[in-house]
């Protein structure tokens, strides 16, 4: 499935969209990880929660919850809220 | 030589010729990242560690071996162990510390919350120190859950002992100072003489706010301290700091967050003093800035302000102050307004090298190989 990268984390991938897969949100992530290994601690701490300043949309339905379960055919934007001055 | 600047907007190489007269600033690294700490490594003159974050993303270490020409981020970032039972998470790398030289490729991260982490790997792989981050006195000490210094609670002043890698000392802002025998497995306090003006106990067993803590190479036992409360010496065997800052003119005070060390003299040190009176603005107390140098362990000072602008309201971070190792000592010091000043004389004149940096967060004078 399609995942949007906002600029902060397009380091890492190198492209505004990528591919990854997974049932859920923290399995996307995780695949994501092995494609682009560090990514995910720039935006997931080591609880395995979602950091501060971070948004995830499932199509235009912002979550926080790791555990949302993804329909293939639906994009996932990673996005970030403001920070900083 | 050269001068690692790390700022709240990137990394700056600053670079001297061979008279420590002309410098020359390269363009920023990571710019808009927050740049914490960034050390060359003393051992090789090569490996350069970069304590990184963004107002966005979480903290890492990026690691590089040609002078920040290119960096890699490091496979395994400083962090607590996942699912552990007070659930925290790495703030920030606050700290970087190298190893002994006969320990290559040993680096220490302080980080916020007030965790310690060691990696083996040269800053690739970090892993948690249980002995401190899982102390049975850890929650006392460290400031947890919440967190009162504004940025968040950081540990700080990771000093190894040179003659013992098991020995060493860290400071806690706040929290005080602590020492451990066995490598970390185990620590204790050591702030006894140590005072505290925001608490109801003048001299607890913990609680301090070491602002910034040095152990001389040459020296272990003679440690130095800038507190929150204060200027302080430790000579180890009296286990007891000793309050140097009351030397100081009572009208500028013993209040600043950097205390550098003369690489050869365990006896001369260099302070930068602040306002830490009345809401404790941390600017230059009058709005005249100077440093602060003592040539006997802080029994006298001596103001060093030739050179510096007569009216300025700089503020000095903790480590944003650094000595180099040439025969006449250069000290340079960094300001929050984005100026780094130089004295090649030992803190007798000064002159600024760089100006309208961003907010500079940590100087370290680095030596390439």
């Amino acid at each position: 499935m399609k995942v949007r990268i906002s600029t902060p984390l397009r380091s890492y991938t190198n492209a505004a969209v990528v591919d990854a897969e997974g049932a859920t949100l923290d399995e996307l992530i995780r695949d994501l990880d092995r494609r682009y290994p560090g990514i995910r601690f720039r935006f997931v701490d080591e609880q395995g929660r979602l950091r501060q300043h971070m948004k995830i949309f499932v199509g235009m339905e912002m979550t926080r919850d790791l555990s949302t379960e993804l329909d293939p055919a639906v994009e996932v934007s990673v996005m970030q809220a403001l920070s900083g001055g | 030589m050269t001068l690692l600047i790390g700022t709240r907007k990137g990394v700056f190489v600053l670079s001297p010729d061979a008279e420590r007269s002309t410098w020359e600033l390269s363009d920023p690294m990571f710019l808009g990242h927050v740049a914490q700490h960034v050390m060359l490594d003393p051992r090789d003159g090569r490996r350069m560690l970069a304590a990184m974050r963004t107002g966005h993303l979480g903290p890492t270490v990026f690691v590089s071996d040609d002078l920040g020409t290119s960096w890699r981020e490091a496979s395994k970032p400083p962090a607590f162990h996942s699912g552990e039972r007070l659930a925290r998470s790495v703030d920030a790398v606050f700290w970087l510390t190298p190893g002994l030289a006969d320990e290559p490729g040993v680096w220490w991260a302080g980080c916020s919350p007030q965790g310690l982490f060691r990696s083996a790997d040269g800053g690739d792989t970090w892993a948690p120190v249980d002995g401190w981050n899982d102390h049975p006195m850890w929650e006392t000490w460290a400031e947890w859950p919440d967190q009162n210094t504004p940025d968040g609670s950081m540990l700080h002043s990771i000093n190894i002992d040179p003659r013992d890698s098991n020995h060493m000392y860290l400071g806690l802002s706040a929290g005080g100072v602590f020492e451990s025998a066995d490598g970390g497995a185990d620590w204790h306090p050591l702030n006894a003489g140590c005072q505290v003006v925001f608490g109801p106990d003048l001299y607890p067993e913990f609680g301090h706010d070491p602002h910034c803590m040095r152990l001389h190479p040459l020296q272990p036992d003679r440690i130095y301290q800038q507190n929150h409360c204060g200027i302080y010496r430790m000579d180890r065997a009296d286990a007891r700091w000793v309050r140097v800052g009351e030397n100081m003119p009572e009208a500028v005070g013993d209040i600043g967050f950097p205390v550098e060390l003369h690489p050869r003299d365990p006896d001369t040190i260099w302070v930068f003093p602040m306002d830490g009176t009345d809401v404790w603005p941390r600017t230059s107390p009058d709005g005249k800035p100077a440093v602060y140098r003592s040539r006997d362990a802080g029994d006298s000072w001596t103001r060093c302000d030739s050179g510096l602008p007569p009216r300025a309201w700089m503020t000095v971070k903790r480590q944003a102050m650094t000595t180099d190792a040439a025969d006449s000592v250069g000290v340079y010091f960094g300001t929050t307004n984005g100026d780094v000043w130089a004295s090649i004389d030992e803190g007798d004149t000064w002159r600024r090298i760089a100006e309208h940096l961003p907010e500079i967060y940590s100087l370290e004078w680095a030596s390439p190989a």
